[in-house]
């Protein structure tokens, strides 16, 4: 169900790391949970986030959520996508990155959970 | 919003939502679907076919006796000697300074019998207020009957087509606002032409034990028109593109009836009723703050409780909004100062810290094409 080739956080971003570079999104128990997506504020590219810190908020008919950075690092892509069609996320929870991030501190990733480990948490 | 600690109370259709796979939530003391496959889906099922609803935990309080006109007339502020039997109509329970105890339907049942239909979240606190408010009216006396109804909505262009096969009621002729009683599936019900979203449609008030036949019988009529259930979240959606005020955000016992502009629904002919001279003075000498619509024109949704600047000035609050999925606009409602509360006007939103344009647009956001 959840991808293992990513690392997943208790606020239900995942990160898909590769090289110093990585890639975050949202998992398809958090889409469940917010029901439809309408609006994903995200980012210019350039900004630093710290591990935790918000770096953006994702908007469904009924709540708004912030979503929380995986890992420390500065933004590279944002995917400009959502803006146009916020309904991918509901569609394609683990295919609909949100963010890509220059990693600055990769031992954080071993905070992180695995998909087992994730999946445990949401079941 | 209040803390309920006890555990949450369940409608008859409790089980029928568990098995349609709803996502449940505690809503006004009650565990409620919020949503079956989504809130955007529902609410287009609604506005282009039709979607089924249980509203069973709306509050159902009734005035009887003689003079069960006259406790009607002191504690609501529409003119209920207008009503005809058979008939509806919308109105406040008013308190002393013209503001809401809540928000109702009246129907007239007979000459001595009126039946009030309230919002879950204020049944309790109602009852106990219209109570005291007619103890001296003579002969009439308030009785609870919210356990004596399961109350299903189906709402959507389709709703006449779907339900009239399972009635005898001739429901075409049958005007908006309006009620009779009679069978639904083979069970005594009563049915009125009545809803919260803007659509046409019917309500339908059914004993508790028979519910989930007549809830069977209606999905089952309607699924090869695309009849589905609908839940809360869809519920409130469509009610704010209707523009159809919502206790507890955009009306309360804070904001009176002119302020929240439905002075439509003020008696002003009859004799005192509960907040009259109030009402009388703020219509003679204006209103402060009046309720109107807008629209977010930049990206971003307004959300209850954002504040609205004015000419950079914080002058109001918004009290609904939401990004509706059939127009798919930012809308909301919101408190402005009355010369502010001018169609085009440019108001802006904070919405966690940016502040957003939006403008003020004519009410209701969305009205349905009449045929």
């Amino acid at each position: 169900m959840y991808p293992s080739d990513a690392k997943y956080t208790k606020d239900h971003e995942w990160i898909r790391i590769s090289g110093s570079e990585a890639t975050v999104g949202i998992t398809d128990y958090a889409q469940k949970q917010l029901g439809d997506v309408v609006y994903v504020d995200l980012p210019e590219v350039g900004k630093s986030f710290v591990q935790g810190e918000v770096f953006g908020t994702i908007e469904s008919v009924k709540a708004v959520s912030e979503l929380f950075c995986p890992m420390a690092g500065a933004v590279v892509a944002v995917n400009t996508d959502l803006g146009q069609h916020p309904e991918q996320v509901n569609s394609d929870p683990h295919g609909s990155w949100m963010i890509k991030l220059r990693v600055s501190n990769p031992a954080e990733a071993a905070t992180l959970l695995d998909s087992a480990q994730y999946s445990d948490l949401v079941k | 919003m209040t803390d309920t600690p006890a555990a949450p109370k369940k409608t008859p259709l409790h089980a029928r939502h568990l098995a349609h796979g709803a996502h449940m939530v505690s809503f006004a003391g009650w565990d409620m679907p919020v949503e079956y496959t989504g809130i955007a889906d529902e609410h287009q099922a609604v506005r282009t076919r039709a979607g089924l609803f249980d509203v069973s935990h709306m509050g159902e309080i009734e005035i009887a006796g003689q003079d069960a006109l006259a406790a009607v007339q002191r504690v609501s502020c529409n003119d209920a000697s207008r009503l005809k039997v058979g008939q509806i109509h919308y109105s406040g329970l008013t308190t002393q300074a013209g503001t809401f105890v809540d928000d109702l339907l009246v129907y007239k049942m007979a000459d001595d019998h009126f039946l009030m239909v309230v919002n879950a979240s204020n049944a309790t606190k109602d009852f106990a207020w219209i109570k005291d408010q007619i103890r001296d009216v003579g002969d009439a006396v308030a009785v609870d009957t919210s356990q004596r109804y399961a109350l299903i909505a189906l709402q959507g262009p389709v709703s006449l087509s779907v339900l009239q096969p399972l009635t005898g009621i001739d429901l075409s002729s049958m005007k908006y606002y309006w009620f009779a009683p009679g069978e639904v599936a083979g069970v005594r019900v009563t049915v009125s032409r009545t809803g919260y979203t803007g659509e046409d449609g019917f309500e339908v008030f059914v004993p508790p034990a028979s519910a989930e036949r007549v809830w069977n019988a209606i999905l089952e009529a309607g699924r090869g028109a695309g009849v589905v259930p609908a839940g809360l979240g869809a519920r409130d959606t469509l009610r704010l593109e209707a523009a159809m005020r919502l206790y507890g955000n955009d009306i309360d016992d804070t904001t009176t009836v002119l302020e929240a502009d439905l002075g439509w629904i003020i008696g002003w002919n009859k004799a005192d009723f509960l907040g009259a001279d109030v009402l009388r003075r703020q219509k003679a000498e204006g209103i402060g703050r009046k309720l109107v619509g807008f629209e977010i024109t930049e990206r971003g949704i307004a959300r209850h409780g954002y504040d609205v600047y004015v000419d950079g000035r914080k002058a109001g609050v918004v009290t609904s909004g939401t990004q509706t999925p059939f127009l798919k606009k930012a809308i909301g409602m919101a408190y402005v100062p009355t010369e502010a509360a001018v169609l085009g006007k440019e108001l802006e939103v904070d919405v966690r810290g940016r502040r957003l344009r939006a403008v003020v647009v004519p009410l209701p956001f969305y009205k349905r094409p009449r045929s």
